[in-house]
């Protein structure tokens, strides 16, 4: 992680040096509103290096072409607005800068995605400081590389999926930089395909419709500090290997499909330090391997873990688990991964050695989360004496729950995790 | 004033009643006598309506029983026990009494004085013995001045001054030309009170007939010697019938 | 009526019960800082002890007064008014215990919504237990057959008939039988009960989970609508087959 920072360090020093060095050699064009088209006029005339300060005022303007390495600066927020038509600014060459706008309604269409800023095949752009208020899309990165999206904030009114898209949607891109930024009420809140070695830290992304963050076919990235909240199904990572998650909350993804995060297919990745709070899923995994689940904490959610029987090889260590309805919820028989040093706060054992570490092992799989698993329509049982007196005599007898799921040190004290 | 025709009642394979035919008339008082499940309580209850009869009819002062409880307010009933809401006071049972009878605004309390009943009012039903609890269903069926008395064991657990003055109550009333329907086992309470017995035995009339007759076929004056030759004459008739 | 109630008041049962509730409730509430969390441990109790203890209670308290009975049908008065009083008496003292017991405490300590189902469940759990013992003592001579019967009902409902319930939906898993799932719950008022409250917590999203009618049912308003009319039915239902009984019935 540390040399991954240093790296990408270096990158943005590099395009800061190149933009200053430009502005030096280039001229510092003023824009004022008032003739029809006058960002694009602007543009035609002026030269690569060239400075735009966009005074303060509407500027009604669609598909604005920017193929010259340009710094476009807002003072006061100048607003470009797109009159529902097109898209509103198309980046297509290196080194570009846009910073300070506020950028609002594209149009919509079932042909293109209609994006507030479209980076196309382009490297160093930056997007920093921008308002992008009511989009399809917020900020489109399309095979580019080497970009930053710092510091916008990416809101929209989306209503169902068909008809919205995304607040950052990057395909086919490397070494992003997206941080800071607060997404909300897009389809996904950051989307993420065939995007490898980036990083996103520091976003919050809520009430978007579908899910907060979208991820798949994305290896090596990093995501740390984000704020995933209210959104209608959670994070969901796909089809990924060594995807890095830490110290992320994951609050309040509520709903009848909603997970805090989805893993399929997922290999050689770590989860933790991660807080996952009244989500009805806290993380669902289906044909995981050699994940490791750690230093984690489960609050309130209705399944803090459901783990399919196809994942294999993960291992689940000094988490925190308080307040769920359910702990762990498995449709196998059969379990292939390690529970090891998880506090439960459903663990009724007893600590004679006074080792901290509780003499018999915890069953964090109840036999009603089991019935439930195989016949859904079970649910309908839930919080009846009838499921209270079954769970407690199969922790007398055990026969129906998975006896290799178990937790053979769990701890009698929490971990301090936050 | 109450009339049964060919009443039938049967518990089951029991016939608790097998149709009787009785007329009783006002200014009466009427012993049904009989031993334990010959039908007295049943027939009691009958006339009251809580049991429904099998077959036949009742009649009270002209109106057949049955759906229509209206006639009841012309009867006192006071039950052989009487059992009572624990923590209620006499004086609340007596003023719940009083409120299902909106009707009526005419109290007779006069036993409820002369029983003593007036000083313990606020007395709760829990705390009563069998006998103050006799009291008040005594009160109780006392206290509209109904045309016709079911007493049922009045006397039972009474105190032989209470007993007294009970007794004087009813053949007051009777005086006044209401109609009385006793039963007891206490023959000797019965004396002087009773103008005419009923009796039954396994749900059958054996006879109904006034006190001077049975004097004077008996030769007896007293009630329980009456009975006692009547039943010995029963036992032989029936025995040389059979 | 209003003698019923006011005798049943003082009944030292009724007190204890309502102190006992109150205590538990109390407790749970001070202990859970999450009062939703409180108020699902108050239903679990809700939901265990007041259908035994208004089955039992009434049952046997019907079955004691039967001479006081006999004594107001020797009175002029319909038979129905007089059934009907002493439930009405009845089942009032036992939900002001339960509103004591409970929702003091509850509405003192946590005062929204779902509070409120918690009252109304456990009140309509009352009311349908009082009508069940009144339909065991007219259906019942025998006291002690009464009271046997009580138990037996108490225990039907709060156990048996969800294992049975249970054992219906593992047999039959394969075939889509949310529908008749729904249908069956609505035979017993603790279920019943239950969901209508679960329906006011967030909780009810972990039913939604498991099937598309699930969550279209528990979603709308109507899942505690239908709730709540089949409470309401559960006792409409056994007092109306109790007045007819009654009628014909030997004292």
């Amino acid at each position: 992680m540390g040399s991954y920072t240093i790296t990408m360090f270096k990158y943005f020093a590099l395009i800061s040096f190149l933009t200053i060095s430009l502005n030096s050699i280039g001229r510092t064009i003023v824009v004022a509103p008032g003739k029809s088209s006058v960002l694009k006029n602007t543009i035609l005339q002026a030269a690569d290096g060239d400075t735009l300060l966009v005074q303060k005022g509407i500027y009604k303007e669609q598909d604005i072409l920017v193929a010259k390495k340009l710094v476009i600066i807002g003072q006061g927020f100048p607003t470009i607005d797109g009159d529902h038509k097109g898209q509103l600014i198309v980046v297509t060459r290196d080194s570009v800068t846009i910073s300070g706008l506020q950028l609002q309604n594209t149009g919509r269409s079932s042909m293109t995605d209609m994006a507030a800023i479209r980076l196309q095949n382009v490297q160093f752009a930056r997007v920093v400081n921008n308002r992008l208020v009511n989009n399809t899309y917020g900020v489109y990165l399309q095979n580019s590389h080497y970009c930053l999206v710092y510091n916008n904030t990416i809101s929209a009114d989306a209503k169902d999926e068909l008809n919205s898209g995304n607040g950052i949607h990057a395909w086919k891109s490397t070494h992003l930089l997206i941080q800071s930024n607060k997404i909300k009420g897009h389809r996904d809140g950051i989307y993420f395909e065939f995007v490898t070695d980036s990083r996103i830290l520091y976003n919050t992304s809520d009430k978007n419709i579908r899910y907060g963050l979208h991820f798949m076919f994305s290896h090596q990235d990093v995501y740390t500090h984000n704020t995933f909240a209210d959104n209608g199904s959670g994070v969901a990572v796909m089809y990924s290997k060594k995807v890095e998650m830490y110290n992320n909350t994951f609050r309040h993804n509520w709903g009848d499909a909603s997970y805090a995060i989805l893993l399929k297919e997922i290999t050689d990745s770590k989860i933790e330090h991660n807080l996952f709070a009244k989500n009805t899923v806290g993380i669902y995994m289906e044909g995981t391997s050699r994940i490791d689940v750690r230093h984690n904490e489960f609050v309130e959610n209705g399944w803090a873990m459901r783990v399919q029987a196809s994942c294999d090889n993960n291992t689940f260590e000094k988490n925190n688990f308080l307040s769920n309805s359910f702990d762990v919820a498995t449709n196998g028989t059969m379990m292939l991964n390690i529970f090891n040093n998880n506090y439960w706060d459903k663990y009724d054992g007893y600590d004679l050695d006074k080792n901290k570490i509780g003499d018999v092992p915890y069953y964090p799989v109840s036999m009603y989360s089991v019935v439930t698993e195989r016949i859904p329509g079970a649910m309908i049982l839930y919080r009846s004496f009838l499921t209270d007196v079954m769970d407690q005599v199969e922790k007398l007898m055990p026969s129906v729950v998975p006896d290799q799921l178990k937790d053979n040190n769990p701890m009698m004290k929490s971990w301090k995790l936050r | 004033m109450i009339k049964i025709d060919s009443l039938t009642k049967s518990f089951g394979k029991f016939k608790a009643l097998d149709n009787i035919n009785l007329t009783f008339d006002k200014g009466r008082a009427i012993s049904l006598l009989g031993p334990n499940g010959s039908g007295k309580t049943t027939l009691i209850k009958s006339i009251l309506g809580l049991v429904i009869p099998e077959k036949g009819s009742i009649t009270v002062n002209g109106k057949v029983t049955g759906r229509d409880w209206q006639y009841r307010s012309q009867i006192g009933y006071m039950p052989q026990i009487g059992r009572y809401p624990e923590n209620m006071t006499i004086g609340q049972v007596i003023d719940m009494i009083k409120e299902i009878r909106k009707d009526e605004k005419k109290y007779d309390e006069e036993l409820i004085v002369s029983l003593g009943l007036d000083k313990i009012l606020t007395k709760t039903m829990r705390s009563l013995s069998g006998g103050t609890r006799q009291k008040v269903s005594a009160c109780l069926a006392f206290l509209f001045s109904p045309d016709i008395f079911i007493l049922d064991e009045p006397t039972a657990g009474l105190d032989p001054v209470s007993s007294e003055i009970l007794k004087e109550k009813i053949i007051k009333e009777c005086n006044k030309g209401k109609l009385i329907l006793i039963t007891s086992h206490v023959l000797s309470d019965l004396d002087g009170i009773t103008s005419d017995v009923v009796y039954l035995q396994d749900g059958k009339l054996i006879f109904y007939k006034t006190v001077e007759e049975l004097q004077d076929i008996t030769g007896e004056m007293k009630l329980n010697k009456v009975i006692a030759t009547v039943m010995k004459n029963q036992s032989t008739t029936n025995s040389v019938r059979v | 009526m209003k003698y019923v109630t006011v005798d049943l008041l003082r009944n030292k049962v009724v007190l204890v019960y309502a102190v006992v509730l109150a205590a538990l409730s109390f407790s749970v509430l001070s202990i859970d800082s999450n009062s939703s969390k409180g108020l699902l441990s108050l239903l679990n109790i809700t939901l265990l002890f007041v259908p035994l203890i208004s089955v039992l209670f009434s049952t046997i308290y019907f079955f004691n007064s039967i001479e006081f009975i006999e004594l107001l049908l020797a009175q002029p008065v319909k038979r129905t008014k007089v059934l009907l009083a002493e439930y009405a008496g009845l089942s009032i003292s036992l939900s002001l215990a339960y509103l004591l017991g409970i929702g003091v405490p509850v509405l003192i300590m946590a005062p929204n919504i779902a509070a409120l189902t918690l009252l109304v469940s456990g009140l309509l759990l009352t009311m349908v237990f009082s009508a069940i013992a009144l339909l065991i003592f007219v259906l019942f001579k025998d006291k002690t057959k009464g009271i046997g019967a009580a138990i037996v009902s108490a225990l039907f409902f709060t156990l048996l008939f969800d294992g049975l319930l249970l054992m219906f939906i593992y047999s039959f898993g394969d075939y889509p039988i949310d529908k008749p799932i729904l249908g069956m719950v609505a035979l017993n008022p603790v279920d019943l009960a239950r969901i209508l409250m679960l329906l006011q917590l967030d909780v009810a999203v972990l039913m939604g989970y498991s099937g598309a009618l699930f969550k279209k049912f528990l979603g709308t308003g109507f899942g505690s609508i239908y709730a709540i009319v089949c409470m309401l039915l559960w006792i409409v239902l056994p007092l109306l087959w109790s007045v007819r009984v009654f009628r014909r019935k030997d004292l």
